[in-house]
């Protein structure tokens, strides 16, 4: 509604100008969004809130960086992308892999039960030591199904660039996956 | 990679790690982001003058006070 356009506008330029209540209506109103795409990321609920909290952190400082006359909800989502690269990129496993790592993993029950736990657990800790941003696109594309045009507007990347990522991880998760072997 | 490879592969890791659901923070976060937004905006090193400098030039005024004559020969040595 282009009312509603608008009020955000105002909103918008008002936070700009560094007004603490437009900045508290803009996080109300999009805090889930960036919450959901982080937590598709780094898929812990505990972490994805620490990240959301660190990407509005981050939003409030650059806002007199942001462009008035774009959408926000893009511009917070990159903001949110790069948050979470940042965490993966410090918490990324170079040796072995974290136990409470493969809570995530579903059990036999819940899982495919011709797929092995064993299986899943190589697949899971594959998927852990992938290079950082090998990992976001492989994640978003693979396991969450995201647009790839969605993806390359979060990592700010094109799509071209977005497709050449997904291959590398591939290849990369095919041949750890047969090293250890299993044959995908 | 073929895409039946892709397809498999693709299976394999939803297995793995399934899609997250729709998930919503489990309290309210504007708290802790305003307490972060008030850490950062207080200066991290406030200006402030030890104990020992107040007494030091307490004790100067104090012979300034009670030896005038003394104060060009503060002067000089300063």
């Amino acid at each position: 509604m282009p009312g509603e356009a608008s009020l955000e506008q105002q909103i918008v330029v008002e936070f700009r100008g560094g007004d603490t209540a437009a900045f508290e209506a803009l996080f109300r109103h999009y805090q889930h969004d960036v919450f959901r795409w982080i937590l598709r990321i780094v898929r812990d609920h505990a972490i994805a809130e620490d990240l959301t909290i660190e990407t509005f952190f981050r939003i409030h400082r650059a806002r007199e960086r942001f462009d008035a006359s774009r959408e926000f909800a893009p511009w917070a989502r990159r903001i949110a992308t790069r948050a979470a690269l940042d965490w993966i990129r410090v918490h990324r496993p170079e040796q072995g892999m974290p136990e409470d790592f493969f809570a995530g993993v579903p059990s036999a029950s819940a899982a495919d039960p011709v797929i092995s736990a064993e299986v899943r657990h190589h697949v899971a800790a594959a998927l852990a030591l992938l290079p950082p941003k090998l990992r976001i696109a492989a994640v978003l594309a693979l396991i969450e199904e995201r647009p790839q045009r969605e993806i390359a507007d979060a990592l700010g990347i094109t799509v071209a660039a977005v497709k050449l990522r997904i291959f590398r991880a591939m290849r990369k998760l095919r041949n750890y996956l047969e090293q250890q072997g299993i044959r995908p | 990679m073929n895409t039946s490879q892709i397809a498999r592969l693709k299976t394999l890791l939803q297995t793995a790690l399934p899609p997250t659901h729709d998930g919503l923070p489990s309290r309210d976060l504007w708290p802790d982001l305003r307490r972060r937004i008030a850490a950062e905006s207080e200066p991290t090193a406030r200006f402030s003058i030890p104990w020992f400098d107040w007494a030091l030039a307490g004790g100067v005024a104090l012979v300034a006070v009670a030896f005038p004559a003394a104060v060009p020969l503060f002067f000089y040595y300063l």
